[in-house]
């Protein structure tokens, strides 16, 4: 090794290990987090702390897709089972059996894991469009099952019981939408933190190389298949924490909605909007998605319903003109390369 | 001696063509062995059916006296046989040191030390500058570097490497050549697939010759070069311009 090398090699190795954001960047981070926890005070209406509310549960059911598309590169356009299950388990076990939703928090979460690895190894094989179709089908075949299934209400779906004695054990708040507004930011704080530690993580590492190859992932000795379907469990366990907070604040579940196709779309439009494979692009995205419906949602009345997918819609072709991998790669791509001392 | 690399017998047809027939061969620990052959001889599909990317239809191979026939790639990698692609596969979203972290990361989980290990493993071929770059973003030579680097990085005892000077343009094969030669003093064994034939006489300690996927020659460069069914199958106008 000549001298230049090898004091190139001391400077790299000098070099931190993960590239520190701008200053500028920790400053809009610090503010966020400080509005976040303020938030409720701050704006104070019904309507402002719902909207929040939906945000922070789009937010994780989003980072939720963006850890199987965005890290192992599999699209799932079946994400919504996961949904579903997670609000009935924690639904049936309480007004069955009157088991407390923390419990069924917990039980949902192993079902979903378990139910990932039923649909993901024999689907996970499938490269590309085929695993997205195939989810997508298995995705309509549980919906149609919950809506036939007596057992769980079929078609009009569940109610949960109220229970007004101890808020914090049956996870029901009927005066404030405050307590859930918190408990959905610990939530998805809690997985944000999860992906963030992902990400540096050598099985984080090993996810975004089959990403990108799944042949030289190989060579380096990745186990491809097994890392896909752990990747597939930890994505539908997430989504199955927001099924159960989404069914302990809305109260009803309706199997028409949890388990539609449009939540496993919804939760794509955000990661891509946002930046698939970032750690922030869903919640960026579904910060500007989820007021886009609400809002249109009032001022246009009942038919922002369909108002808001068109600007969607337009929303999403503009990204895929100007930033085709979703607004915050760029950025973040741009803290990776980082400046080389030479 | 026993050898490293113990190829016996291998076989592989694709409907009705036969990419290898009957091929058998060994490596020795230490030596640079140089596969030859035209296009379509069977040279990238041998290194397919030998780490496990394809499986063969007869034959078996061992490694150290283990047999790993039929063994998934990602378990015969972690037995320590390394390989580069033909057709390079970066992982072009990742940045270069990224890429090599991956390799270092097969044996160690601490991030700190598979980064050290990667920059260590850039420096060898001559890629540290261009560390913080995304993989897609460099030349056609850099990339071979890169993919030598990251399978390096997983310490393999045995590294096959599917044409490291192909496509590449022709002032960079010296060095491409050395840091082959380097690779043999650190003590990696070395498989190479080369079309250049100056390049491989100047690295092999012997060759492998295939054709229309059967063995046509194998042993020292000379003795290999010198044989006429090498000649006429590969050398041909070679011969005749000396």
């Amino acid at each position: 090794m000549q001298g230049g090398t090898a004091s190139m090699l001391e400077a790299a190795k000098a070099e931190h290990l993960w590239p520190r954001p701008p200053r500028w960047a920790m400053a809009i981070g610090a503010a966020a987090a400080a509005l976040l926890l303020a938030y409720p005070f701050v704006f104070t209406s019904s309507f402002a702390h719902h909207t929040m509310i939906l945000i922070l549960l789009y937010a994780l059911m989003a980072q939720s897709w963006n850890v199987v598309a965005g890290f192992s590169g599999q699209i799932s356009l079946g994400h919504a089972i996961f949904f579903g299950l997670g609000a009935y388990s924690s639904t049936v076990l309480f007004a069955k059996y009157g088991v407390t939703p923390w419990a069924g928090l917990l039980v949902g979460v192993l079902l979903s894991a378990a139910a990932a690895v039923a649909i993901g190894v024999p689907t996970l094989r499938l490269r590309g469009h085929y695993f997205a179709i195939a989810t997508l089908l298995i995705g309509s075949s549980v919906q149609i099952v919950f809506q036939r299934w007596e057992w769980v209400g079929a078609a009009s779906g569940l109610y949960v019981p109220i229970e007004r004695t101890s808020p914090w054990l049956y996870l029901q708040f009927h005066r404030s939408k405050v307590p859930y507004y918190y408990l959905m930011l610990a939530a998805a704080a809690l997985g944000y933190l999860l992906v963030w530690k992902l990400r540096r993580s050598r099985f984080g590492f090993r996810l975004q190389a089959l990403r990108d190859d799944h042949d030289a992932a190989a060579s380096l000795g990745i186990a491809v298949a097994r890392h896909k379907v752990l990747t597939f469990m930890i994505s539908g366990a997430m989504m199955s924490v927001a099924g159960t907070f989404y069914g302990q604040y809305v109260l009803v579940l309706d199997p028409e909605r949890l388990f539609s196709a449009e939540i496993s779309i919804l939760v794509l439009l955000m990661t891509v909007l946002g930046g698939s494979g970032t750690l922030w692009g869903p919640a960026l995205g579904a910060a500007v998605l989820i007021p886009l419906s609400e809002y249109s949602r009032i001022w246009l009345g009942g038919t922002g319903r369909t108002v808001d997918l068109i600007i969607y819609g337009v929303l999403i072709v503009l990204v895929c003109m100007w930033r085709p991998s979703g607004l915050l790669s760029v950025f973040e791509e741009r803290i990776r390369r980082r400046r080389t001392v030479s | 001696m026993k050898p490293l690399l113990d190829v016996r017998g291998v076989s592989k047809r694709f409907g009705g063509v036969t990419a290898n027939a009957d091929i058998t061969f060994d490596v020795n620990e230490g030596e640079i062995l140089g596969i030859i052959g035209p296009n379509g001889a069977g040279k990238s599909t041998l290194f397919d059916l030998i780490t496990g990317f394809q499986p063969m239809d007869s034959g078996r191979v061992q490694l150290d006296g283990r047999d790993i026939t039929g063994m998934r790639p990602d378990r015969i990698s972690a037995l320590g046989i390394g390989r580069t692609f033909q057709k390079l596969k970066p992982f072009s979203d990742l940045t270069v040191t990224e890429n090599v972290m991956v390799g270092a990361l097969a044996g160690t989980a601490d991030m700190k030390l598979a980064r050290d290990q990667a920059l260590e493993c850039l420096a060898f071929v001559d890629l540290l500058e261009k560390r913080n770059s995304f993989a897609r973003e460099l030349s056609t030579g850099q990339r071979k570097r890169l993919e030598l680097a990251r399978a390096l990085a997983t310490r393999p005892r045995l590294i096959l490497m599917d044409e490291v000077t192909g496509g590449v343009d022709q002032r960079t094969i010296p060095g491409l050549v050395e840091l082959v030669l380097r690779l043999k003093e650190q003590g990696v064994t070395v498989v190479t697939i080369e079309h250049n034939m100056q390049v491989m006489m100047r690295l092999a300690d012997r060759i492998l010759a295939l054709h229309a996927g059967r063995r046509i020659a194998f042993g020292a460069p000379e003795e290999v070069r010198a044989q006429p069914a090498v000649v006429d199958a590969y050398l041909g106008t070679v011969a005749d311009a000396s």
